[in-house]
């Protein structure tokens, strides 16, 4: 059911303030502002806008295993109960599986669950199963084979793409479902409601998410209106489950809202860089599982590489790092470039060619980690919570039965709703109150999901001590192969030595304040490129197919999320000011200015905070972003001459190349300012992965 | 009082599932083809193919263009482009089937089925009655995926009908039964006359296509897509030309530098480079 503007009932639901001002504004729509096809026309009034609407029961945003798994399992209930139930998925990529990149090696235990018939179905992408497991340390030189913890055997697992295993789910979702999918379209913004409707986990009275927005576009880098503007398009849905994966934008959004992170650890993460190869057929060993310490991180630097040999000829390699490494001089992607000179990686990859890059950041928390999973109005999915069980260095299990958790709550307060509804139909004009996910946080503690995580959650902390890696190693081999996790104790994540760097405010990430000074490092040498077998980044960034359409508002926001969050939600002051455009630069916020939705302040604070982004990021910590971005996005240039107007300190300025972004998200977890806010981009831009 | 127009317009879109542009392509491991397993998308100069008869019907008097339809030859997976043209402003489309994994059909196929469909459509009087004969053919110049640039000049061969390729700008006289079209060629532009029916090929510089917004993505899906099977057409489908081998271009090798200019000029001297 497809309205273009609001009806009456939800003009109604607007306070008199905000329906005075639609008012006043009447006259400046689309189509009566100057808009011309080049170099864009009249700046973009967030509150001017009209934006198309549509109600729907449960809107999912993110396509991934999570995401797909709720959609398949809510319209399974549908076909069981009978009752009609309209699910929409919304992915950011251009297609389902262009922005999904893990290992992978993955459980069945949940999709035995979801499609016990799966075995029967056609195509589907589980066809190399793994047939062994093997841990090996690296020494510059040798690999030496070592025992590893028994979560990590792969009896029963396969080896895949994990892109294509969505792909697949997607196809199931769609064509035997009846799943409605839009690929392209970007969750943007959650819709809240309009006043304090609902009471959150800690007895706050807080506004509920009724639904999402997705991006406008058609907008310049300077945030006016091309000819092909359009804006983005609001769904009202009953329940909104969050499925972005790793540190998700809104998930993001909504942890902040709504405190979500009060009584949990922080999240910490990794980064996981991935090449996908064609080896030479006398290199292949189908079903090979190997997990690989030591060389080329240090001592200090929790990670490691892996192997798998999937079907077809194909090997997935890579690299994991935690994000709470210390040295700023270090770069994922060169230590990556350089475990493949090791003897064990040259002889792998002699002959091949290299057909896939990519990377993502992933989640390492565990059950300390876990937020409250449950909003008013929804909940969070898989990654957004963090599921990822890193003794089995696999998570999609966890995601996809947090998806099937998530769907059978939603169902439920979708039926509530659907009763109160027809009860209430006398009471014209009364929103009707928010739906409650509580029932999924509960029901996902009492699965095997928590036992899962539960068992390993001391593994990972316990190498955050002065032992680096050995404690770790020590502690987690007599946990893991002797205790199992049945210990009273869980230890928390390790802070910074100086307590008080510690970025606990649910919102700034932890790992970020772990890195050190440059001043207390030296720069690493790394070896020079030897192309074929290693190449330099832009190389690799090609193999992604990223792009983004050009003249668009740069998504990589320089503000703080916490500030990002109230400047968008109208939050500020007396709430009349809706700056969309903060964090996008001075030209950016100029233009809000020009039509009252920013003040001069605004601008002015808007330089200054990239000034200091610039001061720290250069003065104290070498421009880290440089190195550890995977996709060389970010650039701290010389500027000519009296410096440019954008903020610049000590004769350099941040240049943003977001068009090479690819969506991995490291940015915003390991800036030490903690002042990069990742917000979605234009639908479709981004990474096109098919066999990642 | 405004005469009618002479004659209502009805515009063929002939679009092509291609593999996307930011995609870097690669030839695949038996060295017979390119490996499609990538993203596909429809072909760039096919969006400003659409864009650009949606445009002729916003610029031309309110009812002149009387029906837009977009038809595509391919895999099951075609329908995805053809509802994307649906989405963006075509009114119907029509889909010819050919099985999954056959191999890519010839451009000479490709136009023998489209004169084909054109040819049915003209000689049915309920269609002529509904929509009118087909009398504007616009597809990309060339599909970005292999580049051969020749499906919409045999098809204008095929038809007997005028051609006008590589258009930078069109301009449609419904009363005098003509189009005006800039070509892009060597050197500058050319402008054709073609009189009514014609076939147009469409360069970069037409037109930037339009998003799909998701509300008109939503009513697509209801826009009806008629399905048609090769037998329907009676097209055979068996390649005529055989492939013999891909191979991906010689690596570039690397330059050497020089001193001086004097060593400069010994080298040229010894690739056999003489001054003139």
């Amino acid at each position: 059911m497809l309205r273009a503007k609001a009806t009456t009932t939800s003009r109604a639901l607007l306070p008199a303030r905000h329906q005075l001002l639609k008012r006043l504004r009447t006259n400046r729509t689309l189509r009566t502002s100057a808009v011309r096809l080049n170099g864009g026309g009249a700046p973009f009034d967030p509150k001017a806008i009209e934006r198309a609407e549509d109600e729907v029961d449960v809107c999912i945003v993110g396509g991934g295993p999570a995401g797909l798994s709720a959609a398949i399992r809510l319209k399974q209930l549908e076909r069981e109960k009978g009752n009609e139930i309209r699910v929409v998925v919304l992915e950011k990529g251009s297609e389902i599986g262009s922005h999904v990149l893990s290992g992978a090696v993955i459980e069945p235990r949940a999709l035995d669950e979801l499609l016990p018939e799966w075995r029967s179905m056609a195509d589907h992408p589980l066809t190399q199963p793994a047939t062994s497991s093997k841990m090996l340390f690296l020494t510059k030189n040798m690999s030496l084979p070592i025992p590893h913890p028994p979560q990590m055997g792969n009896k029963g697992n396969y080896i895949v793409s994990l892109s294509q295993f969505t792909r697949w789910l997607a196809q199931v979702a769609e064509n035997e479902y009846g799943v409605e999918i839009y690929p392209g379209f970007a969750g943007a913004q959650l819709l809240l409601s309009d006043t304090a409707d609902a009471t959150d986990n800690w007895g706050r009275r807080v506004r509920s998410v009724r639904g999402v927005v997705t991006n406008e576009v058609g907008l310049t880098k300077e945030f006016r209106m091309k000819g092909s503007f359009e804006p983005g398009m609001a769904f009202r849905a009953k329940v909104t489950l969050l499925a972005e994966g790793a540190h998700g934008s809104l998930a993001k959004q909504a942890i902040q809202h709504y405190d979500l992170r009060r009584e949990a650890e922080p999240q910490t993460y990794a980064i996981g860089l991935k090449e996908v190869w064609r080896v030479d057929p006398s290199q292949y060993k189908a079903g090979t599982v190997q997990h690989f310490l030591g060389w080329p991180l240090d001592s200090q630097t929790y990670g490691g590489g892996w192997v798998y040999h999937m079907d077809d000829g194909l090997v997935s390699l890579g690299l994991v790092v935690a994000l709470d490494y210390k040295n700023p001089y270090m770069s994922p992607y060169r230590e990556l470039q350089k475990m493949k000179h090791h003897p064990f990686f040259r002889a792998l990859l002699e002959g091949g060619e290299r057909v896939g890059y990519g990377a993502r950041a992933l989640t390492e928390g565990g059950y300390q980690s876990l937020p409250k999973l449950a909003f008013p109005g929804g909940a969070l999915l898989g990654c957004s919570a963090g599921v990822v069980n890193i003794a089995k260095i696999k998570g999609t299990h966890n995601a996809m039965k947090s998806g099937m958790l998530a769907a059978e709550s939603a169902w439920e307060a979708v039926q509530k709703k659907n009763a109160e509804a027809a009860e209430a139909e006398a009471e014209e004009g009364a929103e009707e109150k928010p739906t409650d996910m509580t029932g999924y946080d509960t029901a996902f503690h009492n699965s095997w999901v928590r036992d899962d995580l539960y068992e390993v959650r001391n593994l990972r902390p316990s190498f955050g001590t002065q032992l680096g890696i050995w404690g770790g190693i020590i502690y987690s081999g007599i946990d893991s192969l002797l205790l199992k996790g049945r210990v009273p104790w869980t230890f928390k994540h390790h802070r910074p030595a100086n307590a008080a760097d510690a970025m606990t405010d649910g919102t700034s990430s932890l790992d970020s304040s772990l890195t050190e000074r440059a001043e207390k490092h030296t720069p690493i040498e790394y070896p020079p490129f030897e192309p074929p077998l290693s190449t330099d980044l832009m190389t690799s960034v090609a193999l992604t197919g990223t792009n983004h359409a050009e003249d668009q508002p740069v998504h990589l926001r320089v503000v703080k999320t916490r500030d990002f969050v109230r400047a968008t939600q109208g939050l500020n002051g007396d709430g009349a000011t809706v700056n969309a455009a903060v964090g996008a630069g001075v030209g950016a916020v100029r233009a809000e200015a020009e039509v009252g939705a920013a003040t001069e302040a605004d601008v002015e604070e808007e330089r200054r905070r990239r000034e200091e982004h610039v001061r720290v990021n250069v003065g104290e910590y070498a421009g880290l972003l440089e190195r550890a971005c995977p996709a060389g996005v970010y650039e701290y240039v010389d500027v000519e001459g009296e410096g440019s107007s954008e903020g610049t300190w000590n004769g350099k300025k941040l240049v943003i190349n977001s068009q090479n972004c690819i969506h991995c998200k490291l940015c915003d977890i390991k800036v030490p300012t903690q002042d990069i806010t990742w917000t979605v981009p234009e639908g479709s831009g981004g990474p096109k992965y098919t066999v990642t | 009082m405004r005469p009618s127009p002479a004659r209502l317009l009805n515009i063929l879109v002939p679009v092509k599932r291609a593999v996307d542009y930011s995609v870097k392509i690669r030839v695949n491991p038996q060295q017979t083809g390119i490996d499609t397993n990538v993203k596909h998308s429809m072909n760039p100069f096919d969006e400003i193919a659409v864009e650009e008869a949606i445009r002729m019907r916003e610029r031309l008097p309110p009812g002149t263009v009387k029906h837009i339809k977009a038809i595509s030859i391919g895999p099951p997976k075609a329908l995805d482009v053809l509802r994307t043209a649906l989405a963006v402003g075509a009114d119907s489309a029509a889909h010819v089937a050919l099985p999954e994994n056959a191999p890519a059909p010839e451009p000479l196929a490709i136009a023998k089925t489209l004169a084909s469909y054109i040819n049915i459509q003209n000689s049915d009087p309920a269609k002529v009655e509904k929509d009118g004969k087909v009398d504007v053919v616009i597809l990309g110049k060339q599909a970005i995926d292999d580049d051969l640039g020749v499906t919409g000049q045999m098809l204008a061969g095929l038809l007997g009908w005028g051609q006008a390729t590589f258009a930078s700008k069109v301009e449609v006289d419904v009363g005098k039964n003509e189009v005006v079209v800039t070509r892009e060629i060597d050197g500058g532009a050319e402008e054709v006359r073609c009189r009514l029916p014609v076939v147009i090929t469409t360069d970069l510089r037409l037109n930037e296509p339009r998003y799909a917004s998701l509300p008109n993505i939503m009513k697509a899906k209801k826009k009806p897509v008629e399905k048609l099977s090769p037998s329907d057409l009676g097209i055979d489908y068996t390649p005529q030309l055989t492939t013999l081998r891909v191979t991906e271009p010689p690596k570039r090798v690397g330059g050497g530098k020089v001193g001086s200019v004097e060593e400069l000029v010994e080298r040229l001297k010894d690739a056999g480079i003489t001054g003139v």
